[in-house]
């Protein structure tokens, strides 16, 4: 890391999330990796940030259902009772 | 385990009209994502439920309102976060009105201070029953108005317009919080795998 690319650190920090989104623009696309190339804490804040976004997505599937006795009572709650078969397949 | 349709399939005329299949159509598309959103917020069941209960309760009441200018999921969602709010806020002695405080509206302030390259980690060691133990604590930890941008942005998937919607905030805060929370957990991780890739050196 060297003085001249480090005052970019913090700049950088501010398109983190579009950039691991995948939501910035190719020309500021450019300019992290070029910096991350030459600035080892802030490639390992890039990686390590979208590492953590794809394990809470990853942690996140599959979803669980409603269980089936919290449907009931929600039904019932609703005065839908009368629409209390199973979900249609 | 109900399939989530998707909103092409209800009919906000109908629901408009009474129909009460509709509703319970509607019910039925959208009641998984709502419990789940409160049972992260709130970290209880019962709680959980409740929220789902007023939440379906509202929109019941409140349908003729609902202009449709956003989705009816995000509309839910809305509403949702409300009823949590209400249940968080229960029984604590102070509440505090204007939860927004000014460190959330911008990034000057952050400045990670852990450097562990953790990201090359096995995803079998990062997906451990441990690792997704530590993230969920990491997640709760959050600060609540944090957390909510968090989980309906990264937990729920929404997009940072829906999220905006959702909580009645500009996207350009959206954005702030998301970051200020992402950061706040990967700092959080990088203590935890920190630990156990040191652990990992000493048993060689």
């Amino acid at each position: 890391m060297t003085e001249s690319t480090h005052s970019n650190c913090k700049s950088l920090l501010g398109s983190l999330s579009d950039y691991v989104d995948g939501e910035l623009g190719a020309e500021l696309c450019r300019e992290i990796e070029k910096h991350i190339a030459e600035c080892d804490d802030c490639r390992i804040v890039v990686d390590t940030t979208r590492k953590t976004v794809d394990l809470v997505h990853a942690s996140n599937h599959p979803q669980a259902g409603l269980p089936d006795e919290v449907r009931d009572r929600l039904f019932k709650r609703l005065n839908l009772a009368d629409y209390l078969k199973p979900p249609a397949q | 385990m109900i399939e989530t349709t998707s909103q092409a399939d209800i009919s906000l005329e109908a629901l408009r009209t009474g129909d009460h299949a509709e509703f319970a159509r509607l019910v039925d598309a959208y009641s998984a994502p709502i419990y789940r959103l409160g049972l992260r917020m709130l970290g209880n069941e019962q709680d959980a439920e409740d929220v789902l209960q007023n939440t379906f309760l509202s929109a019941l009441t409140h349908l003729s309102n609902f202009e449709g200018r956003s989705s009816v999921l995000t509309w839910l969602y809305r509403i949702a976060v409300n009823e949590s709010l209400m249940v968080m806020r229960r029984g604590k002695s102070e509440v505090n009105v204007d939860d927004t405080e000014s460190s959330d509206e911008t990034i000057e302030d952050l400045s990670p201070s852990q450097f562990v390259d953790w990201g090359a980690l096995p995803e079998d060691e990062l997906l451990s029953a441990e690792g997704k133990q530590a993230l969920d604590h990491a997640i709760q930890k959050l600060p609540e108005n944090l957390r909510m941008v968090f989980l309906l942005r990264d937990i729920q998937e929404l997009s940072i317009k829906d999220t905006a919607e959702a909580l009645g905030l500009t996207e350009s805060n959206v954005k702030v919080r998301l970051l200020r929370a992402r950061l706040s957990l990967r700092e959080q991780l990088s203590i935890y795998y920190g630990e156990r890739i040191n652990q990992e050196k000493t048993n060689d």
